[in-house]
């Protein structure tokens, strides 16, 4: 194909209709999946937002999710904790499955599914209350602490593993929303964290933040990782070749490729990979 | 064919041409904003009317004319039976106790003398005498110093609605009277001061004794009737239909219909409660209970819409992180959501509750227009609300219910006045920031 005389438009319509492979290219598999999804594809009433995605995340690793807006990344990571459950036109067919069983079954209740997989989002969220109570809450509600002093000592935990204990121990009745834009993002970490989840979801963490904020998050994300295992969808291709081990590249709700992120962003196998990475469009 | 790239207008022509445009432009907004102040004027110079008319027609309300007595109080005659109980005090003659001593003050004598003075003084008199006896029976057979109220035509007389020079037979006080009113005058026994009976009083056909005490306790009870009942039940509503109800076609009907009850005519509640409450259930009429019923109904579509409009404030940002940390949906209702929305349903129950309280029309349909003297003790006795005694006293043609009536809105807007600058308080207090 000679790109050189085609129009950007001309190359992005070849891009999404003619190239976009039936299979993921790259190995789906991993020797110690924490979840696994099989045959995934969502719905928001008629439009399909996810199609056919088969992958597994591996434990203690971070794998960061990629791709131009809309490919359904942060479709597909709401999936894994069952958080698209909250809109209501949303459908979804295929297995996700935690410890071989489907998150999907009805018998499964979404509360202690989310205690196990927590989440961040893009927006950081405190609640308007103050900064020991927004990382007490879950603890409280899921009956985690036994006695004062044990939830004393989760927050406490939580907030020094989320790098933020110096900066708030003399501070923590005050409310969380006084902080400042990576300290309430990194309170929203403790918050997930201080109920001991398995996986952490991350919603482009770092996407309303200053690049020092953002840089002590992806320091955080590193040391976290030997603790959790952690799915982070971002923007910025730095920030996946920085934080994590895995990639998976997202389009148009398919999965195109996935594989180690020093090979993904090196030596990508599918050419719409490889354009996106290089930036000639998304 | 026509050049697709026609020539631009040049910097200096559309300079111009904004220019010569500008002067229109510039008249137009100050004559919107001239606009603008007329109509905050004309707005203004009523609400000052308003307030201008009330507060001098009400402020005398809230006072009248009294005369001090030196009153013998004979124990034979006022305690016949002699245990000073209620019933001897009511068989004896408290009346003649306090002409007695009125008939003295004024120099009045001879039979048809004596008439036109006794008629001088309010019934309300023997009352008062009997009370004080009840409270303190030692002042028996001593000479007490006591006040009581004058009848409302001596109070409109002494205020110069009644004037001299009218004609004596239209008048509605004789030229014998004023000859009383002048001698009680002169010996400086009469004076003007703050009108107990107006607090404390009832609904009476004597102006003089009228009050607004039974028709408050009423509007208190009926009130918190229709809180207990409202409240509770438009929250909960409200955080069912925006957070629990499935997205169909009958919680659209619901949805439409409780938008539209917002807009039904007061009276038709009215006629639901009388049609269901009275008609069918066959409760008593006049008693706060339907009444707040009543209002609840009606005050629920207020409370409801105010409701969803705080909850759907709520960002979602919130909700996305109790459920991310595995609370249960009505974990992160009770414990987020509602509490963030507290605000904003507190004031639209306040300001729901003060338009319950100056509601008149549901309450005339059941029943509560009723004369009642008796104030009520709890939700089943019959009563009178505030509104409503306002709308009876109206109607009465003593020159005195004017001004009572004009006391009695001052004091309904006063509550409106408390009511909602608690709902201002309540929402500046309670708002958060996020």
């Amino acid at each position: 194909m000679d790109t050189q005389i085609m129009t950007i438009s001309e190359q992005t319509a070849t891009l999404e209709h003619a190239h976009i492979p039936d299979e993921t290219v790259g190995d789906v598999y991993v020797d110690r999946p924490r979840m696994t999804a099989r045959n995934v594809n969502v719905f928001y009433g008629d439009k399909q937002a996810i199609d056919n995605v088969t992958l597994d995340i591996a434990e203690r690793q971070v794998i960061s999710f990629i791709g131009p807006s809309g490919c359904g990344k942060s479709t597909f990571l709401r999936c894994l904790n069952r958080m698209n459950d909250t809109i209501d036109i949303c459908r979804i067919e295929g297995e996700i499955a935690m410890d071989g069983k489907n998150i999907y079954a009805p018998d499964v209740d979404v509360v202690p599914l989310r205690a196990r997989v927590g989440m961040v989002f893009q927006k950081p969220n405190p609640f308007p209350k103050s900064i020991f109570d927004n990382v007490a809450y879950g603890p409280r509600i899921h009956g985690i602490a036994t006695s004062r002093a044990e939830l004393n000592d989760i927050v406490e935990s939580s907030l020094e593993r989320a790098g933020l204990w110096n900066e708030v121990k003399d501070r923590l009745m005050q409310p969380g929303t006084g902080l400042s834009g990576g300290q309430q993002q990194r309170l929203c970490i403790a918050r997930a964290i201080a109920v001991s989840p398995e996986v952490i979801l991350m919603d482009e963490p770092c996407s309303a933040l200053d690049p020092i904020a953002t840089a002590k998050i992806e320091e955080l994300i590193a040391e976290l990782s030997s603790e959790f295992t952690i799915v982070i969808v971002t923007h910025s291709m730095q920030q996946a070749a920085r934080v994590s081990q895995r990639t998976a590249y997202f389009h148009l709700g398919k999965l195109v490729e996935v594989g180690d992120t020093e090979t993904l962003f090196t030596k990508p196998q599918h050419e719409m990979t490889n354009n996106y990475i290089t930036g000639r469009f998304g | 064919m026509t050049d697709p790239r026609r020539e631009m207008i040049s910097p200096a022509i559309a300079a111009e041409r904004v220019a010569a445009g500008l002067a229109a432009r510039r008249a137009r907004e100050k004559r919107f904003r001239l606009y603008g102040r007329i109509a905050i004027g004309i707005a203004l110079t009523f609400l000052v009317m308003l307030f201008a008319s009330i507060f001098s027609k009400g402020i005398p309300g809230f006072f009248q004319h009294y005369v001090t007595l030196e009153v013998t109080l004979d124990s034979a005659k006022l305690d016949p039976v002699g245990d000073r109980s209620v019933q001897s005090l009511y068989d004896g003659d408290a009346r003649g106790v306090i002409r007695a001593a009125l008939y003295q003050a004024a120099e009045a004598s001879g039979r048809s003398g004596r008439k036109v003075a006794g008629k001088l003084i309010s019934q309300g008199a023997e009352q008062r005498l009997r009370k004080a006896v009840l409270a303190d029976p030692s002042i028996l057979d001593t000479t007490q110093t006591m006040t009581f109220a004058l009848d409302d035509d001596v109070d409109s007389f002494l205020r110069g609605f009644i004037k001299r020079d009218t004609p004596e037979k239209d008048r509605r006080i004789n030229d014998k009277a004023i000859g009383y009113i002048d001698t009680l005058n002169e010996k400086g026994l009469i004076s003007l001061e703050f009108s107990d009976y107006l607090i404390f009083g009832s609904a009476s056909r004597n102006a003089e004794m009228a009050g607004i005490y039974g028709a408050l306790i009423g509007s208190m009870l009926t009130l918190a009737v229709c809180l207990v009942l409202s409240f509770p039940i438009g929250v909960a509503t409200a955080v069912y239909l925006e957070e629990f109800a499935p997205k169909n076609r009958i919680t659209e009907i619901i949805e439409i219909n409780i938008n539209n009850l917002a807009a039904v005519p007061s009276v038709v509640f009215g006629i639901l409660g009388l049609a269901i409450f009275i008609g069918v259930f066959g409760m008593p009429r006049s008693i706060p209970l339907i009444g707040g019923v009543v209002l609840a109904l009606m005050t629920l579509p207020t409370i409801i819409i105010s409701s969803r409009a705080a909850i759907r404030a709520v960002p979602p940002s919130i909700r996305d992180a109790a459920l991310g940390v595995g609370a249960s949906r009505v974990q992160t209702m009770m414990h987020h959501v509602v509490p963030l929305a507290m605000p904003g349903m507190l004031t639209g129950t306040i300001i729901g509750m003060a338009q319950a309280l100056g509601e008149t029309a549901p309450l005339l349909m059941i029943g509560m227009v009723a004369f009642i003297v008796d104030v009520p003790g709890s939700v089943t006795d019959p009563g009178t609300v505030l509104p409503v005694q306002i709308f009876m006293w109206a109607d009465f043609a003593e020159r005195m219910f004017i001004q009572k009536t004009s006391a009695a809105i001052m004091v309904l807007l006063a509550f409106l006045i408390i009511m909602n600058a608690a709902a201002i308080f309540v929402r500046k207090k309670l708002e958060r920031r996020w």
